[in-house]
């Protein structure tokens, strides 16, 4: 495997790591497999295509009426989990949400921390900000411990390890746990990984995990997961911290009924996961288990942004299915490392301008035919190839134009020998006049016609205007008959 | 400013006005239950059944008299040394009268801290009472409290749940709306289906990841509610 450890890489290296994982056969033999894979699982459970679309449109509306509300609804959710006894954190960045997370580890001096699955953990870079102080953080997801034991990043969001190939798992543990000889048994490799984690969550001062839904009437986080090391994680060490991005909560519990379903259909082709596991406060004075200590952590980092602007609001609908990626054509050949960012495919390309920035984002957006596989698989109708053509123009708008919303970065692609080609453009199609002009230069011109045209001749035949246009060509046959 | 008030703040200057959506939880429910016929307690114990097994859980429907006797025989044939079962509930009780000296039924009668290495290294078996069951999926609707704590569900390597058939909901919607929910909450609820697994290498299915690797439930039948 040529995947290079990805701590930390600029996403602005798209290009370079796209033609890298393009060029890598077993890579893509691995993301082929996997997408056909999952593309099969989705559809299997989708039989009923009205169904489907009803239960579309409730999720889509779900969503909305959620972000509608939503300085409202995380006010609620604050105030229903304070009276059961949680505490709530809110986050606007990164660093606002590592330092608060460690200073509950530092106030119970605690060293070891266990994790279930959590991308805003990721998206914080949370471990590698952990591990420079002190504290050891340990996934514990099979995807994510695999993941973590290789020292790279997830490269799905929901099967982090989806790049890997059995053998290379086999080898990873061969080389990284003590004891254990290679195989390519499936079954062998996570009896391993369970073996090897189950000491982790005996002794963790603290278990931390994502959220997946939260509702706001009753205060209750909805985490679903397959394996048990989310409710291992939620409920053997003595502290839990949940980390959720702002846009999760919901208005009511019952809300959350069709987004499950949608969920996990649309995720790995489940009608339901092995858990929903709905924590709505910490331990209770007669209880023999459960975390004593019950932390929320709200996170920003950039969601406000997007939710200022109507349309790029849609983006905050997204429910971290990732069957957009699974039948994106772009994702599906290059896979999730070439994106550089946490989330990669086509919610990552509209996700992550607001968390870091057009800056060193504003390739991902043209990462796409604009096929509008992803818009069409969607289960919460987020119009995802509208929403890549609103980035590209925000990328190639002028720095300095003074627009309404303004995002980080804005005009990160803009270009002024690109703008002055389309003023030329538009002058010379606005005016009959002078596009006749033109017509007649470039058709007597022809053989002008440069043999390097930079991109395009790269695989590829140089253009050549015609010998003769075809308003001309019309005009004649019109002339002979 | 904190961060709270930045936050709300830059939200609340953006948040559409008069968003009206009134009758969000009217289409949730039409949808919902235009898709789901009434059945018997009967016909649902036979779903739950099926679906369990389709999630590679082992299920049995049982008379309220011989469930106790024939979970014991199983215990025994699956090679239980020691079992989690409290004696709180009166299912519990029946199944310690049942199981053969040779079976240690284990209460937790203390925190968890005082004894998590034993729980993790030495219990083979945990038994528990769901509150309910949702036949669609198989999925055991678990309420852990003092009696029962979150555990017993969860690390021993075999789960063994108790539901009595007249407690079955056709789906989660209807559980969710039957059961009121919104009215409160338990500090954790599980909605458990079948043995924990993970498809995280190569899409490979495996099961006993981190919780039970194998799950047992008894339908309790032929009574009244």
């Amino acid at each position: 495997m040529t995947t290079s450890p990805l701590q930390f890489v600029p996403p602005q290296d798209f290009h370079a790591r796209s033609r890298a994982a393009l060029d890598d056969a077993r890579l893509r033999q691995s993301f082929k497999g996997a997408m056909t894979f999952l593309q099969d699982k989705r559809r299997s459970q989708f039989g009923d295509d009205d169904e489907l679309q009803r239960l579309r449109d409730l999720g889509e509306a779900v969503r909305k009426n959620a972000l509608a509300k939503l300085p409202a609804l995380l006010e609620r959710l604050e105030a229903k989990l304070t009276a059961a006894g949680a505490t709530v954190h809110w986050a606007a960045s990164p660093e606002e949400a590592n330092a608060i997370i460690h200073g509950i580890a530092t106030a119970r001096g605690a060293h070891s921390i266990v994790k279930g699955k959590s991308m805003a953990s990721e998206e914080i870079e949370l471990n590698h900000y952990l591990e420079a102080r002190g504290v050891k953080c340990l996934e514990s997801d099979m995807g994510e411990y695999i993941v973590q034991l290789a020292g790279e990043k997830p490269s799905h969001i929901v099967m982090p390890a989806i790049h890997k190939t059995r053998a290379d798992i086999g080898a990873l543990f061969a080389e990284h746990i003590p004891d254990t000889e290679y195989t390519e048994d499936v079954d062998r490799l996570i009896q391993t990984g369970r073996h090897t984690l189950r000491n982790a969550f005996v002794e963790a001062d603290i278990g931390l995990s994502g959220v997946n839904f939260a509702a706001a009437d009753t205060g209750t986080l909805w985490l679903v997961e397959n394996e048990g090391n989310g409710r291992l994680s939620t409920t053997v060490p003595d502290v839990h911290i949940a980390i959720m991005g702002i846009e999760k909560v919901v208005e009511k519990l019952e809300h959350i009924v069709p987004l499950a379903s949608l969920l996990t259909r649309s995720a790995t082709g489940q009608a339901v996961t092995t858990y929903f596991n709905l924590i709505s406060g910490p331990r209770r004075a007669n209880e023999l288990d459960g975390p004593r200590e019950l932390h929320l952590v709200l996170l920003d980092n950039g969601r406000t942004q997007a939710y200022a602007d109507e349309e790029l609001r849609a983006t905050l609908q997204c429910i971290r299915c990732g069957a957009c990626m699974n039948h994106c054509p772009v994702y599906g050949r290059i896979g999730g490392h070439a994106y550089g960012t946490t989330y990669p495919g086509p919610i990552g390309a509209i996700l992550s301008p607001h968390l870091l920035g057009l800056e060193s984002t504003a390739d991902l957006a043209t990462a796409s035919s604009l096929c509008g596989a992803c818009g069409d698989v969607c289960p919460v109708r987020i119009p995802i190839p509208q929403l890549l053509v609103r980035l590209r123009t925000e990328a190639n708008r002028d720095p300095d134009a003074e627009v309404e919303h303004p995002l980080r970065g804005q005009g990160a692609r803009y270009s002024r020998g690109e703008r002055l080609v389309w003023r030329f453009w538009r002058g010379a199609f606005g005016r009959p006049g002078v596009y006749r002009m033109f017509r007649w230069a470039a058709t007597r011109l022809r053989v002008l016609a440069p043999t390097q045209q930079l991109g395009w001749t790269k695989y590829r035949t140089p253009l050549k205007p015609a010998p003769r246009s075809l308003a001309d060509l019309l005009r004649d046959k019109n002339q002979a008959q | 400013m904190n961060a709270r008030d930045r936050i709300l703040g830059r939200l609340r200057a953006a948040a559409p006005h008069g968003a009206d959506t009134h009758d969000l939880e009217h289409r949730i429910d039409a949808h919902f239950d235009a898709r789901r016929d009434e059945e018997s307690p009967h016909v649902l114990a036979q779903r739950m059944q099926a679906a369990l097994e389709a999630v590679r859980a082992q299920a049995w429907c049982a008379r309220a008299d011989e469930w106790p006797a024939l979970l014991a025989q199983r215990i025994v044939d699956g090679g239980v040394r020691r079992i989690l079962v409290d004696s709180a509930s009166a299912e519990g009780r029946a199944l310690r009268a049942a199981l053969p000296p040779s079976v240690e039924a284990l209460a937790f009668d203390r925190p968890l801290q005082d004894w998590k290495g034993e729980l993790f290294g030495t219990v083979d078996a945990g038994f528990t009472v769901a509150r309910s069951g949702i036949a669609a999926t198989g999925t055991l609707v678990l309420a852990p409290d003092a009696d029962s704590p979150r555990t017993v569900s969860l690390v021993p390597p075999l789960h063994i749940a108790l539901v009595h058939a007249h407690t079955l909901h056709a789906d989660l919607h209807q559980a969710l709306h039957a059961e009121r929910w919104q009215d409160g909450m338990p500090t954790n609820l599980v909605l458990a289906t079948g043995p924990s697994r993970t498809s995280d290498i190569q899409q490979t299915l495996a099961f006993g990841a981190h919780g039970p690797r194998w799950t047992w439930v008894v339908i309790v039948t032929g009574e009244t509610a």
